[in-house]
């Protein structure tokens, strides 16, 4: 049994009792690493000397922090002050010394958390698989000829591979949820600045939002209290309270109104994972929940939308990558519209390039109301069926992804069919409510399903408290995958 | 079916800084012409009068005092410079020599 197949409260107790230290968290942490990860591929960054001192400082203090002592991974597109960031791109695989802290990365260090390193991901979160990140994709830890999920792949892998007690993803279209799905793990979108996302490498700055990815519902509610909450350094995020999650997993679910969109259920969603989502709901029934058959009639125009609006805002994010203040520089120029060109050519893989191409033409002349406005029209749309919805209902369930995670290769010959894969993640992000994936089931090949669980605005209390009931009537959560090693 | 020529693919390219060889050129005019005329499915939808969303939360100007605080340092804002001089950045020549 691994240390990590406790709660944060658990340990918090065994620390408190002195069963275990701090040391011994993270030492669990480097010895796991050290078995698994030239199978998973999870991190790209270690930071093992200062985790270490920062252990031995805090075995030696007296444990106040709400995170005391727990080991973490930070996806590596979140800065790190004087650790490397790469966000998986060849362009920053020189980038050794960020000069600050991700406002998300500072508030875990006020609690005392441990960052064992930075987590892979599909270079600049772009993608669905991990198979975009520059270095070696991260593997999927039940079974390793199968992707991880994206573009938080390394951070959810870590998680189901025991190699971190939690970490921090990004979620622009599904980047949490979908590889939380794949994983077997537990991960929140939270709603649209609900957490700062100063100091996160901007790729669609309208949906971008950084989450928690746990084992467990209360874990991950614990890490969300920490990271939530305004920000004077991220004018979009939101000046609303933040609610005491865990005080929401009362396990109470009598009269929970649930909708349920046919849209999500639909043809292309295969049998395995409905099955799943519909046993699920059996289980909402017994714990004395309704549900009902709903429609978000322009589900099906999301993918479309979201495509347009996000590569429009990378192609702006993205234009800061110019080779002349940080970041990789190419040798080939001799005046300096040659150096950008040259230097974010070389430094680019396939999808950012497409990308940026299909936002700065979305974007230009002649293009602009055709293609960017009438996508940003769309999401209105989009967003008007959830408010209806949810003028009726408490949550949305339906499942993460339409199937289980892909093989490796499997995808990757068109972009269209990948991008298809986010078809039940990407209308959350549109509308900017929020949305947690737990695990619900697995697939006769021993691959995990997960439930997707949509709620109101700011109203990740209901979000919280639907998840951890199912959770606590299942047993989903309990299995572990069998890698190599001692787990 | 939305066709994008090789052309627009080069000027789009030029506008986004890229450098693209031949043979870019024209697996981008592919596949950007494959998800535009994907993208054309928003045509379907009438949105006439509806208001664009660039945002969800109902934000307005968010402003702050004007007041200077410390943030880096000169030499700090240096260190991960590719090429400097005099602490300054370094670029290649931004005029052609005459």
């Amino acid at each position: 049994m691994s240390l990590f197949d406790h709660t944060i409260k658990q340990l918090e107790e065994k620390l408190h009792n002195k069963e275990i230290t701090v040391e011994d968290l993270v030492n669990e942490s480097y010895t796991r690493i050290k078995e698994v990860d030239d199978q998973v591929h999870a991190f790209l960054t270690l930071d093992e000397e200062n985790a270490r001192a920062k252990a031995k400082e805090l075995d030696a203090s007296e444990a106040t922090a709400s995170l005391f002592g727990m080991p973490s991974g930070i996806k590596d597109n979140i800065m790190t002050k004087g650790l490397r960031t790469t966000c998986a791109s060849q362009f920053l695989d020189n980038f050794t010394d960020p000069l600050y802290d991700a406002t998300v990365v500072q508030k875990l260090n006020k609690e005392q958390t441990v960052t064992i390193g930075k987590l892979n991901m599909d270079e600049f979160a772009m993608g669905s698989s991990n198979e975009n990140s520059s270095y070696n994709p991260t593997r999927n830890p039940w079974n390793t000829d199968h992707v991880p999920g994206g573009s938080s792949g390394g951070s959810a892998a870590a998680v189901a591979a025991g190699e971190v007690l939690f970490s921090l993803g990004s979620d622009t279209g599904g980047s949490i949820r979908q590889p939380a799905a794949f994983c077997g793990v537990v991960g929140m979108k939270p709603t649209y600045g609900r957490v700062s996302r100063a100091g996160l490498v901007a790729f669609a700055s309208s949906l971008d939002q950084i989450g928690p990815i746990t084992r467990t519902v209360e874990d991950n509610a614990r890490v969300l209290e920490v990271i939530a909450g305004h920000d004077a350094m991220d004018s979009t995020s939101a000046n609303v309270e933040v609610s005491k999650y865990t005080e929401a997993l009362t396990n109470d679910v009598k009269g929970l109104k649930i909708a349920v969109p046919k849209e999500y259920l639909a043809e292309g969603v295969a049998p395995e994972v409905k099955e799943s989502v519909l046993e699920a709901l059996k289980v909402y029934e017994s714990l004395g929940a309704t549900w009902e058959e709903v429609s978000l009639p322009h589900s099906k125009y999301a993918v479309a939308t979201y495509y347009l609006l996000s590569s429009s805002e990378a192609s702006a994010n993205l234009a800061r990558f110019d080779g002349v203040r940080y970041g990789v520089r190419s040798e080939n120029a001799d005046n300096m519209i040659d150096m950008f060109k040259n230097s974010r050519s070389e430094g680019f893989g396939p999808e950012v390039k497409r990308r940026i191409m299909l936002g700065t033409f979305a974007l230009s002349s002649g293009y602009y109301d055709a293609y960017y406005k009438k996508a940003q029209k769309v999401r209105t749309l989009i967003k008007n069926d959830f408010d209806k919805i949810f003028e009726e209902y408490d949550v949305i369930i339906g499942p993460t992804t339409p199937t289980k995670a892909f093989k490796v290769g499997e995808n990757t010959d068109d972009p269209l069919t990948m991008y298809a894969n986010d078809i039940l993640t990407i209308p959350v992000n549109l509308a900017g409510v929020p949305g947690i994936s737990i695990p619900c089931g697995f697939t006769e090949d021993r691959l995990p399903i997960g439930l997707q669980i949509i709620g109101k605005y700011f109203d990740e209390s209901t979000v919280y408290r639907t998840a951890h009931a199912f959770e606590q009537a299942t047993e989903h959560h309990k299995k572990r995958p069998q890698l190599g090693g001692a787990n | 079916m939305a066709d994008i020529s090789k052309e627009q693919v080069k000027h789009v390219a030029d506008l986004a800084r890229l450098a693209v060889t031949d043979e870019e050129v024209k697996t981008m005019a592919d596949e950007l012409s494959a998800i535009i005329g994907y993208a054309e499915q928003l045509n379907e939808l009438d949105t006439e009068g509806v208001e664009p969303t660039t945002h969800v939360l109902d934000l307005k100007n968010v402003m702050r005092k004007d007041e200077p605080k410390e943030w880096i340092t000169h030499e700090e804002a240096m260190k991960n410079a590719p090429d400097q001089q005099d602490g300054q950045y370094r670029v290649p020549s931004i005029m052609a020599d005459n």
